[in-house]
């Protein structure tokens, strides 16, 4: 299972570098599908198929998104050279990278081996879950019953975030 | 482990697009790869061996399953990450418009 696993993300992240360095726009926004398709048979094989559907609706709708921005514009990239200030930045990011892996390797020594699964922190949402809520579906027992606070502010942030697209397109620009 | 570690990679990947890219595009594809692989992170923590999806069959009810608690997190994480996806677009469209250039050098007026 691991392996399977370990081949999708090596896909997803040779789809990452090529959306990064394509000089097209539309071939980086296809090679972007990569990674989100990819996450989909990643969810699959990790026995999730909510979370599956709602990726896969989710990055449809990206994608036509953002090949809808980027078919009305000229679709290239111009490249320069790195500058003197460039190469500072550079440093900085290897800094920061250095940081990132140092508390990578704090957080992953105190998880758990991958697929020993303990359920530490369900353990009180499953208990009885099915008679609580009436739904044999955990996951939406948990995201609609359990922490239903939780949906009703997705759902706040969704309508702002769509107001907010409203508000950005409709405005006539000051010259 | 190696799961964890690929997972981290293409954060790295993410974080190096968002920082060596001049365009608005390729800084909000970059951010979006980010945002996946910790979506991959949660769903790979609460994978258990041997579990089945998190639906409980009423006739047959002692199975491993997969945690449900981290899938629950993701699923309001995705749904998120589209509705900022699109404000993010909607604004990179709006600058176009304006500036004619998807070039963050060229859009003097974002600098601070």
């Amino acid at each position: 299972m691991e392996t399977a696993i370990c081949i999708i993300a090596g896909l997803m992240i040779i789809g990452a570098l090529y959306a990064i360095h394509a000089k097209d726009l539309l071939s980086a926004v296809i090679a972007c599908g990569i990674v989100g398709y990819g996450l989909v048979i990643c969810f699959l094989l990790l026995k999730a198929p909510d979370l599956a559907i709602v990726q896969i609706v989710v990055e449809t709708i990206t994608l036509i998104i953002m090949v809808a921005v980027v078919l009305d514009s000229s679709r290239e990239e111009h490249f320069v050279k790195p500058d003197g200030k460039g190469y500072m930045s550079m440093a900085a990011a290897v800094v920061m990278t250095a940081v990132l892996l140092y508390f990578f390797i704090l957080a992953v020594g105190m998880l758990d081996p991958f697929g020993s699964g303990s359920l530490r922190m369900a353990s009180q949402y499953i208990n009885g879950a099915v008679e609580l809520t009436g739904s044999v579906n955990l996951v939406t027992g948990v995201v609609f019953d359990f922490r239903g606070y939780d949906t009703l502010g997705e759902a706040t942030i969704l309508v702002t975030a769509v107001l907010g697209v409203i508000t950005i397109l409709r405005l006539k620009g000051r010259k | 482990m190696t799961a964890y570690i690929l997972c981290f990679i293409l954060f790295l990947v993410g974080l190096y697009g968002v920082i060596t890219r001049r365009n608005l595009v390729k800084i909000a594809i970059s951010l979006s790869v980010m945002e996946l692989s910790t979506f991959l992170l949660f769903a790979l923590i609460g994978y258990a061996d041997g579990g089945v999806a998190p639906i409980v069959d009423p006739s047959n009810p002692a199975k491993v399953y997969v945690d449900p608690m981290p899938q629950a997190l993701v699923l309001t994480a995705i749904v998120i990450g589209l509705a900022t996806t699109a404000m993010l677009m909607a604004t990179i469209i709006r600058l176009y418009r304006k500036y004619g250039t998807f070039d963050i050098r060229e859009i003097k007026n974002l600098k601070g």
